[in-house]
């Protein structure tokens, strides 16, 4: 029974999201802040996995990351909007809207097209937003301080009441995407990534499946993007830029596409690389980074989810 | 009216030269290799830093001005040489024939870690080599004048693109690299050394971006970023002309130069974008680019 229970996926993520919310009471506040970033980011990884189990590596999350961002943004300087649950949860809705529109264009293309075709779209943002001098063109803007049910927390736990909310809302989404990858389309995406004319053969359309694998994809990139603006309380171009996306490509890579956990996982280690080489190495930290992410496809090609689900299968065995 | 359309022509006809030259090598990687390599920018970025290094050290020589040209081969070759064995034979090898995305993101660590080797050996300051542009002089076309050495450029890419186009279908070596591309396997039963031509083809792009870096050094200030504009223009081009395809990188990089010269001079607002407008356009009608033939699907 207790064996069942520890396999049980709500179980688990209320576990790991109550571990979470205690460990921030006792770390210190910069950690908080690396993690709330590194949820941000492992929102949008966790939209590319979406993607990788329809056989998809889109090359231009930026895109969306930058349309959350920027949505959130302008709620709250332009319509004084400034609660952060619900900037998240609007940045989720609307970013799923914005992807349901140009998935249908995307989904006709693979592999290296597609990748390329959606590096394109935030390429096209980024050269907009720098010229949009009414939002601050390429400096950005800054976000006005975000309230929480209309209450407006004191400096010291600001950050640690975002990382609060961004846990709660992160596993929410994490428990309906499992369920969501164990359902009919989240298990059609894995046999379009096997073989897609086979799955249409059989009667199933991989157009369908990757238009809203793309949508999912989308809201939650918009909805990291949100919650890392909110994070930093500052917004610019920067968020759609190619490199940016690229770091998002990286932490789905490094996590693989079989686990949920192991994208935050990843995003973490991206993020904590980050910050310890450009504190002690402000000059080289791309370097540091660059070496970093060839280490860790040579030695985990198929990602830290692969370690995780060889652990969970024995688990199951016993 | 006249003039500005012939202003558009030349302007875009350079940018486009220059362009080719970087995307000829990108495209002949991808064709070999099948890597799309996002390091070929900051492989362009070392040419140029090393053309800027070495070109002030030929001057002080005190030899003759023309032998500048040289020079800048040199250093190109310089680079070409440094570079491959360590890209392709040590980080490259481990990662053929996996997924392809997952080697464009090994390519863009490296591109990453060049992008600090840059600051490491030459330091956060610009670099300026303009005497190699004073070269040719100056030619006239009615009423504008254009700098020679621009110009030469055109003349340096038409060379670039025949020359790999007729060393790949009228020698035996190239005949060799040919069928490499069309199956590497059937090649190596049949006694082709593929790790050779592998490192050879890699040894070509790396020489044309590293050429390209060089030849465009006296144009502009060699600083810390010059390479990113670089990856994704010469994404664009040989998206647009199909992957592996020389023609297609003439005609995407014809059609980039062009668009964006005369965003220049007509819209300088969509100047940014116009690339990607090329680009998206092209996708949504020819999906694999302009010059990509039919492919059998596995079922």
């Amino acid at each position: 029974m207790p064996l069942k229970l520890l396999n049980n996926v709500f179980f688990q993520s209320i576990f790991l999201m109550s571990l979470l919310v205690v460990v921030g009471i006792f770390i210190p506040n910069w950690l908080v802040f690396v993690i709330t970033k590194a949820i941000a980011y492992g929102l949008v990884g966790l939209g590319i996995i979406t993607l990788m189990r329809g056989g998809l590596v889109s090359f231009g999350q930026g895109f969306v990351f930058g349309i959350g961002g920027y949505t959130a943004g302008l709620l709250g300087t332009q319509a004084g909007l400034t609660d952060a649950v619900l900037l998240l949860f609007i940045s989720f809705i609307f970013t799923g809207f914005v992807g349901l529109i140009i998935a249908p264009l995307l989904a006709r293309y693979r592999d290296i097209f597609f990748a390329m075709l959606s590096l394109a779209f935030s390429m096209v943002l980024y050269g907009i937003l720098i010229k949009i001098d009414a939002i601050g063109g390429s400096d950005g803007f800054v976000l006005p301080e975000s309230t929480y049910f209309g209450i407006k927390p004191s400096k010291e736990y600001a950050d640690y009441i975002l990382y609060v909310v961004s846990v709660i809302m992160t596993g929410i989404v994490s428990i309906l995407l499992r369920y969501y990858y164990d359902s009919t389309p989240g298990l059609i995406a894995l046999a379009v990534r096997e073989n897609e004319l086979r799955v249409e053969y059989l009667g199933s359309s991989a157009f369908n499946v990757t238009v809203l694998n793309f949508t999912i994809a989308a809201g939650l990139g918009g909805m990291g993007g949100a919650l890392n603006g909110i994070a930093l309380g500052h917004i610019d171009p920067e968020f759609t830029y190619w490199t940016t996306s690229g770091e998002f490509v990286f932490i789905s890579i490094l996590a693989g596409y079989l686990s949920v956990p192991a994208v935050f996982l990843a995003a973490l280690l991206l993020e904590l690389v980050r910050s310890f080489s450009g504190r002690y190495f402000p000059d080289t930290w791309q370097l540091i980074l660059g070496v970093f992410l060839i280490l860790s496809i040579i030695f985990i090609p198929s990602g830290i989810g692969s370690f995780f689900k060889q652990l969970f299968d024995k688990l199951k065995n016993k | 009216m006249i003039d500005e359309f012939l202003t558009i022509f030349l302007d875009g006809a350079i940018y486009a030269s220059w362009l080719f030259i970087v995307a000829l090598g990108l495209t002949f990687v991808f064709g070999v290799l099948k890597i799309l390599n996002i390091a070929h920018g900051g492989i362009y970025a070392l040419g140029a830093y090393s053309t800027a290094t070495l070109v002030p050290i030929f001057y002080s020589l005190g030899m003759p001005d023309q032998l500048v040209i040289v020079t800048m081969l040199i250093s190109a070759l310089a680079v070409a040489i440094v570079i491959t064995p360590i890209m392709e034979r040590g980080i490259l090898r481990r990662f053929y024939g996996q997924d392809e995305v997952l080697i464009v993101l090994v390519t863009y660590a490296i591109y990453l870690v060049l992008e600090d080797v840059q600051k490491i050996i030459w330091g956060m300051n610009s670099l300026y080599v303009s005497e190699p542009r004073e070269l040719l002089g100056a030619l006239e076309f009615g009423s504008l004048y254009y700098v020679g050495y621009d110009l030469a450029l055109i003349g340096l890419a038409i060379f670039c693109g025949l020359f790999l186009w007729l060393v790949l279908n009228k020698t035996k070596s190239g005949k060799i690299v040919l069928a490499v591309i069309h199956n590497p396997e059937i090649s190596g039963c049949m006694g082709v050394n593929i790790n050779k031509v592998y490192l050879a083809a890699f040894f070509v792009g790396a020489f044309l971006a590293a050429l390209a870096g060089s030849f465009t050094a006296p144009l502009i200030s060699v600083q810390v970023g010059i390479s990113v504009a670089v990856v994704i223009e010469s994404f664009a081009v040989v998206i647009i002309g199909g992957l592996g395809s020389i023609p297609g990188a003439v005609i995407g990089a014809l059609i980039i130069g062009m668009a964006r010269a005369a965003c220049v001079h007509k819209l300088p607002e969509a100047e940014i974008f116009i690339m990607y407008f090329c680009m998206a356009g092209m996708l949504i009608f020819r999906p694999k680019g302009l010059f990509q033939g039919a492919q059998a699907r596995k079922i």
